[in-house]
């Protein structure tokens, strides 16, 4: 770590201006703590005021009293269109989606990565490279022949169609993420596993996996996130009734019927938003983790 | 021969994985380049027909505007985020005692979905009832607030959401990369009596150039995929002043039923992120081989 | 008798990389075979290659008898220590000993003894609880051996196991795993870039180098006659001194001539009978050097040399002298007068001497 604002070593004393550049340094940390809080705030209180007090009151103002209709209604009233259910029902789809995908393609990734860092033949980084190159294509480029093929497997509209598709495009970065992790694992300890008498699966259901905590944490929390929060996947692949909650967050924002409930599209807004902000402040550490390993390629 | 068959297991284990990926990365990837050499409309046909697609998407002035506003979306969300990214690691390194929660405050929003911060963006910059209200409210009556529903001025609305989302993130990818940075130089540059902010200019920052590197690659891959931001914020709109190619090509896609255009689009915005990302990841795998 | 471990014209490449050429080594049960050489030179490969790690591209391992060269690694009747120790870093010290015996679907009650019996024998008792994290250097050291002794195999396989350890540690475990070789009878196969781990070792050793057996002898032999210059360099601590000279055969014998700096040559006399080109490198160790009249022996000859260096080490005291164009090391008593800048009277015994090929380094006497 470097400090340059602190006085240097010695008897010297803190002079007038260091302590005056101190100050500005926590007030400038601030203002920028605000601006990155300040959209949560106006979510957060926007949610628990009234229609009336919104169109009366101001965007920063507490609200003069809590009302949690909003909540109630985005939950279970508010309309995604023709259909009036609130969230819940696409809450749950997406957590039906979610956690098997996750799982899926964290439990591929975590062989694919074990195969390529510690089981290395002929061709297999060229497979690597490969999946890599396939982390990075915009989505877009797949998604007409992904449609297609979801229909004739006949998972068009349905969530295990939306899990294949999760499944399938994030492999790379899971495999990505064990590979990483597990090429830092000395290559003694299979062969002295292979001496052992132990073979492939042996090796990895009894020695590798129980290393692998860590990166198993980054990975989920990676895929889950990436999963939740997806919204082209969801919006091309699903139909009315299996909606992911940021395809229905979208519909119950801008539903054209009705009065404009701002309060309601806040209150979804925030929970649609919720699991991943509540892993982030959970699990923080693993998930800068994951954010880093994506993104700088080790 | 059980010995044979048992070095192979592993390829047996890797072969579903590679097969699905060479399937549905780049079989489909040549898929959709061969439809956008057709003339394929609310149905693929396969008959080639040149490049009769790219020359429309050339000629429509809503891809026009499209690319139009990737550029400026795309090299302002980057500039911005990077500055800011640059500068908040730099405060952030000084040794400040809250720097955990500062840190978790900058990064949140990159948990979020670009749905529900292109919704609460959408409120705050509502201007009968966001931030214009908020400071008329105040008594500044003649102040205006209405970028979201400018069409010269909406792209930015875009931009403002989308460096509040990524430039958390590029903070704490430059914190991590003050950090690794060897601290006995920092030590014989301090015992030198360099000036801080030279140690920052001629010593610390060049030695992150590739963490620049990542974070330029990562937001350029996240301007170009950016489409559930635009849907939320602006819909693409007012009229089609906010289109990005992501949007162009859904919607040619899902509501215009013309695949050879949406194809199309979607080759020439892969174009785009390779021309970008292949030489970073030919050099990252190159350095590695050697 | 049946060799326990026969590699017969091993040949590994890697594409068109030759790593291993026409290796051929036998060793009879009961030998501690070390294989040693500079790093790359395909020591750590042919070890792997015994352990069926690696396969190979060519040539026969058979193992107690049976050609192993198809076979794969759990099949060879085989335990390795591993530089890294390779512990399995999840398992308690108790259970990497009995992973393998666990894996082999080794009854419980055979487990706990055969672990009891190996802890005792290392002094680890205390430490079976443990994580391998929670361990000194030394300490995972002697589980990467319980785990090997455990097994009971027909070779043992070392591969450096004590590079990571420091001075003192390693030291003391050198003469461990000599008294267990003593006491085990077992066969082992010992790899090592330290010629003196090898001399100590060794009833065998296989001096390697790019991939090609320099010579395979026991340490005597390999210390007495290095055949060829780099055997002679690589093996002995100051290496042996390898002087360019010039021979001639008069009455007396053979005439060896070595350049001086100050320009007469010093003249030495070999009974040795054999031909010999004019052009040699002469091959003696520093201890067959020595100061005139501490040393006898019909062979041993005296020429004054200027000293350029006094170097003492507590019990011997090394001086260089320039002879032939090299700097060459004599090992003298502690109690030497030698000063740098003065002549000494230094003798030279020449029943010990090498002589090599200067183009192709072979040895020639």
């Amino acid at each position: 770590m470097t400090d340059f604002t602190a006085s240097p070593p010695g008897p010297a004393p803190r002079a007038p201006g260091r302590i005056a550049l101190r100050w500005l340094l926590f007030i400038l940390l601030g203002l920028f703590a605000l601006f990155y809080l300040m959209p949560l705030f106006v979510m957060v209180t926007t949610s628990l005021k009234s229609l009336e007090e919104i169109r009366s009151g101001s965007l920063v103002a507490f609200p003069r009293e809590l009302t949690f209709d909003a909540w109630r209604t985005a939950w279970s009233g508010a309309c995604t269109g023709i259909q009036c259910e609130g969230l819940r029902p696409y809450f749950w789809n997406s957590v039906l989606l979610a956690v098997p995908a996750v799982l899926i393609s964290t439990f591929l990734g975590a062989a694919n990565g074990y195969i390529i860092a510690q089981w290395n033949f002929r061709g297999a980084n060229l497979i690597f490279s490969a999946m890599l190159f396939g982390c990075f294509i915009p989505f877009q480029v797949v998604l007409l022949p992904m449609a297609r093929m979801l229909g004739m497997m006949g998972l068009a509209g349905t969530i295990p169609g939306l899990i294949f598709a999760h499944v399938v495009y994030g492999i790379g970065f899971t495999t990505l993420f064990f590979r990483n992790f597990y090429v830092t694992i000395p290559s003694d300890l299979v062969k002295a596993a292979k001496v052992d008498g132990a073979g492939f699966f042996r090796i990895f259901w009894s020695i590798f996996l129980p290393l692998s905590l860590p990166i198993i944490v980054v990975t989920v929390i990676w895929q889950f996130t990436q999963i939740w929060n997806d919204f082209l996947f969801g919006v091309s692949f699903s139909q009315a009734g299996t909606q992911p909650v940021t395809v229905a967050l979208n519909n119950i924002v801008n539903s054209t019927t009705g009065v404009k409930e701002y309060n309601v599209d806040m209150a979804a807004a925030i929970i649609a938003g919720l699991p991943t902000l509540l892993v982030y402040v959970v699990a923080g550490k693993y998930f800068i983790r994951g954010l880093t390993a994506g993104s700088v390629k080790g | 021969m059980h010995a044979w068959l048992e070095r192979q297991i592993p390829k047996m284990v890797l072969a579903p994985s590679f097969v699905a990926i060479l399937i549905f990365v780049y079989g489909f990837i040549g898929w959709t380049a061969w439809i956008s050499l057709t003339r394929s409309k609310l149905l693929p046909r396969y008959d080639l027909h040149g490049l009769i697609q790219y020359k429309r998407l050339l000629a429509a002035p809503r891809w026009d505007t499209a690319m139009d506003n990737l550029f400026l979306f795309g090299s302002l969300f980057i500039g911005i985020s990077m500055l800011l990214g640059l500068g908040l690691a730099i405060l952030l390194d000084q040794r400040i005692r809250i720097e955990g929660v500062l840190r978790t405050i900058y990064l949140y929003p990159m948990a979020l979905s670009m749905i529900v911060t292109g919704t609460a963006w959408k409120w705050i910059m509502n201007p009968g009832l966001g931030l214009e209200a908020m400071v008329r409210g105040w008594g500044f009556d003649s102040f205006r607030f209405s970028w979201i529903i400018d069409p010269d001025m909406a792209i930015y609305a875009v931009v403002v959401a989308g460096v509040w989302q990524a430039s958390g993130f590029v903070m704490a990818l430059f914190l991590a990369g003050l950090r690794s940075v060897d601290g006995e130089i920092i030590k014989a540059a301090q015992v030198d009596g360099i000036p801080g902010w030279r140690i920052y200019s001629a010593i610390i920052l060049p030695s992150m150039a590739p963490i620049f590197l990542s974070a330029f690659i990562v937001l350029a891959h996240l301007a170009i995929k950016s489409f559930d931001l635009v849907v939320a914020l602006t819909g693409g709109g007012p009229g089609y002043a906010t289109d990005l190619p992501a949007t162009y090509m859904y919607a040619m896609a899902f509501s215009r039923g013309d695949i050879g255009q949406a194809a199309s689009s979607a080759m020439v915005m892969m174009a785009v992120v390779f021309a970008i990302v292949v030489p970073y990841l030919y050099s990252e795998l190159r350095a590695k081989h050697d | 008798m049946l060799p326990i471990l026969d590699i017969q014209s091993l040949n590994k490449s890697f594409g068109s990389v030759e790593i291993l050429k026409d290796i051929n080594v036998a060793i009879q049960p009961g030998d501690f075979l070390v294989l040693v050489g500079p790093s790359g030179c395909g020591k750590s490969t042919l070890l792997n290659c015994i352990a069926g790690l690696e396969p190979i591209s060519g040539g026969a391992i058979s193992i107690g008898g049976r050609d192993m060269t198809q076979v794969s690694p759990k099949d060879r009747d085989i335990a390795m220590v591993f530089q890294s120790y390779a512990l399995y870093p999840t398992m308690s010290v108790a259970k990497n000993i009995t992973f393998g015996m666990k894996v082999r679907g080794i009854d419980a009650a055979t487990q706990a003894r055969k672990l009891a019996e190996v802890a005792r024998q290392l002094q680890i008792e205390p430490l079976l609880d443990r994580r391998p994290g929670q361990l000194s250097g030394g300490q995972r050291q002697r589980v990467a051996m319980g785990r090997a002794l455990v097994r009971d195999p027909k070779l043992f396989l070392f591969d450096e196991p004590l590079s990571n350890l420091d001075a003192k540690l390693r030291v003391s475990m050198r003469s461990e795993i000599k008294k267990l070789h003593q006491n085990l009878g077992a066969t082992m196969v010992y790899v090592t870039h330290d010629q003196i781990e090898a001399m100590t070792l060794a009833t065998k050793i296989v001096v390697m180098k790019g991939g090609v057996v320099q010579q395979v002898g026991t340490p005597a032999e390999i210390y007495n006659h290095p055949a060829n210059l780099f055997v002679a360099d690589f093996m002995g601590s100051p290496a042996m001194n390898l002087i360019p000279a010039r021979t001639r055969r008069d009455k007396n014998g053979l005439q060896i001539e070595i350049a001086r700096p100050d320009g007469s040559p010093m003249i030495l006399h070999s009974e040795l009978q054999r031909e010999l080109p004019e052009d040699v490198i002469l091959g003696l160790r520093p201890e067959d050097i020595a100061e005139a009249g501490f040393h006898s022996g019909r062979a041993v000859q005296a020429s004054p040399c200027r000293i350029d260096l006094v170097e003492p080490a507590g019990a011997d005291t090394y001086v260089v002298s320039q002879l032939g164009g090299k700097q060459v090391t004599a090992r003298l008593h502690a109690e030497t007068k030698a000063q740098p800048g003065a002549m000494l009277d230094l003798a030279f015994d020449l029943a010990k001497v090498s002589f090599f090929a200067p183009d192709t380094g072979e040895r020639l006497n």
